[in-house]
């Protein structure tokens, strides 16, 4: 298992280091002068060369991609062109609203999801299964940032439920911070969850028919112990894979449902440094997010070789 | 098949899954016989703003009312209809053109070649179409084009999948082994053998990319990331509608029901041409 780890581990840096350069060639080494391109075609020569000398572009492009990852190890992202601080802080300040979202809305998919891909499964053949796989066809067919404006229209719009948008802050209490994290949960998890609960029901079909399933009716467990305790538990693991591939959709998702309802989130911030031309932000929040979707695909092989023993030896 | 008793049984899934595949080729056709349509003609023209007729219910003239500019909604969803399919069809097509091959040599050629190859893919797989476009738009500024290269790039690694995953199963059957007894090449064994006996994997792939182009499209023409005005799009139709909400929900409604009935379409198209084209899959496949 170490030794697969390792393998993973190495294979893990390795992607990470050409996703970096990939980034930093495309927004810095394509464009030619990353300042004029930041500043426009109107821009004044000293600014430009006042930009210049802060990017340090006089100096050779594989040197500044050493620099700006060694700084990205330590945590020093640059400071951005138009807020005038720090990207780490831009960042950390924005994380506490995108990162809270993505996981709520990834638990409320699972949760959603595996009852009932459980019960269609269950129902195999029944109405109860049909009704619901078509329920599932039509979510999986519905944008995430529509199902949000839909929410808003009914909940925020016409019953008042909920706030159609914006956050108060962490500081100003859980529940209020929760309560505007709510919807834009709900639509990023319901398509999520009709995937989810799709691939759920089919491996679970695919379960109850190997022949531990029987052996176990055989020696007397009944038909719930059995879903439960044999079935469900091998059908997972798909799921997990599934949930893994998800994984950048689910970060596009929270970027998209961000919009929708002006949360100041890392969406939020690559949309505003987009319009402000501000690369330096846009580099480094792309990298944060291109990581974070590498890192789970690297915890999700992880987690299916301890699940499944067979997977090390490749 | 398992849990398949009876041939009646199979009967009734069968005609089932034809239906399916029937109702998803309708809707499918529709929507592009609209987009076909709007190249020629619209009920009127959507460049045109006319403020003294915004903001109309549904009436003879406007079936689906018109927006806060006062241009025809019907209209700006066959135009929407034919940006969403455009944009959807290259970007399939370059994952076609470049995934493909690129999948076939790692399949024929294996070693460090197959390795580097999906490796790359991985990498590819790792920038989903949002953050792609979003890197694209920051130093070329936005257009439908980034919408094709971002979703068209993320389509790449698909297709080599499949295709390297087709070609691969293939590789040692006997009709493959004699033709290279038979002193074919490698390029015409994959031209004559291969390639035609992974057409049925590619065409439901291509499909399901397809409906995932549309919702990519959507999503990056709603953030500002895609089609610009004044060619009209599903995805910028509901960015336009939503500070709208509250006083005319409908602007909101029919767009997004344009891209749910599309992309339902094409899904139920998707499947059910598994279920014809390679019935061993059947059922399994969520």
């Amino acid at each position: 298992m170490l030794v697969y780890a390792a393998k993973r581990f190495a294979g893990l840096a390795a992607t990470l280091l050409v996703a970096t350069a990939l980034v930093f060639l495309v927004l810095e080494v394509i464009p030619g002068d990353p300042a004029q391109v930041m500043l426009g075609i109107n821009a004044q020569e000293d600014t430009l060369a006042a930009l210049r000398s802060q990017m340090g572009l006089d100096r050779p492009a594989w040197l500044r991609y050493l620099d700006w990852i060694t700084g990205f190890a330590s945590g020093d992202l640059g400071t951005s062109y138009t807020y005038s601080v720090p990207v780490a802080d831009l960042v950390a300040a924005r994380i506490t609203v995108s990162l809270p979202l993505a996981l709520l809305a990834l638990a409320l998919s699972t949760l959603i999801a595996i009852p009932v891909g459980v019960y269609a499964a269950s129902k195999r053949g029944h109405w109860q299964d049909s009704g619901i796989m078509a329920l599932t066809q039509v979510g999986i067919a519905i944008p995430n940032f529509w199902f949000a404006m839909l929410l808003v229209f009914v909940f925020a719009v016409t019953l008042r439920l909920v706030p159609s948008g914006g956050f108060p802050g962490w500081e100003a209490g859980i529940w209020p911070a929760l309560k505007a994290l709510m919807l834009p949960a709900v639509a990023l998890a319901l398509p999520q969850a009709a995937i989810l609960a799709r691939v759920m029901r089919s491996s679970l079909i695919d379960a109850l028919h190997e022949d531990y399933v029987r052996t176990a009716r055989a020696k007397g467990l009944t038909r719930t112990a059995v879903l439960w305790r044999h079935a469900v538990r091998n059908a997972l693991i798909p799921v997990l894979t599934i949930l893994g591939l998800q994984f950048s959709f689910l970060i596009a998702g929270t970027i998209i449902i961000e919009n929708v309802f002006y949360l100041p989130g890392l969406g939020r911030l690559i949309f505003q440094a987009i319009t402000q031309r501000d690369l330096i932000v846009v580099k480094s929040v792309v990298v944060l997010l291109v990581a974070s979707v590498i890192l789970v695909t690297f915890l999700v092989d992880l987690a299916y070789a301890l699940v499944d023993p067979r997977l090390r030896r490749h | 098949m398992a849990g398949r008793s009876s041939t009646r049984a199979g009967t009734i899934g069968f005609l089932r899954t034809h239906k399916a595949l029937a109702l998803g080729m309708a809707i499918v056709a529709l929507v592009l016989a609209a987009a076909l349509v709007s190249l020629v003609w619209t009920p009127y023209p959507i460049d045109v703003l006319s403020v003294p007729d915004r903001l109309q219910g549904s009436s003879l003239a406007h079936p689906f009312g018109t927006d806060q500019f006062g241009r025809d909604m019907l209209s700006m969803l066959m135009v929407g209809a034919r940006t969403s399919i455009a944009v959807a069809l290259v970007a399939v097509g370059i994952g076609i053109l470049v995934g493909v091959p690129l999948g076939l040599v790692a399949a024929a050629r294996g070693g460090w070649l197959d390795e580097g190859l999906m490796r790359a893919n991985d990498l590819v797989f790792a920038f989903p179409a949002l953050l792609s476009a979003v890197m694209i738009t920051a130093i070329l500024g936005p257009g439908a084009v980034n919408a094709i290269l971002a979703i068209g790039i993320f389509n790449i690694p698909v297709f080599a999948r499949v295709a390297r995953g087709g070609a691969l199963s293939l590789k040692s059957r006997e009709f493959v082994l004699a033709a290279r007894v038979a002193g074919k090449g490698e390029i015409r064994i994959i031209a004559e053998h291969i390639l035609p006996n992974i057409a049925n994997l590619l065409i439901v792939q291509g499909t399901i990319q397809f409906s995932l182009g549309i919702l990519a499209e959507a999503g990056l023409s709603y953030v500002g990331l895609g089609a610009q005005p004044p060619l009209a799009s599903w995805g910028r139709m509901l960015n336009e509608a939503q500070t709208m909400m509250a006083l005319a929900p409908s602007l909101a409604l029919y767009p997004g029901l344009a891209i749910v009935i599309t992309v339902l379409g094409l899904n139920l198209m998707g499947d059910g041409l598994r279920d014809l084209l390679d019935p061993r899959l059947k059922r399994r496949v969520a």
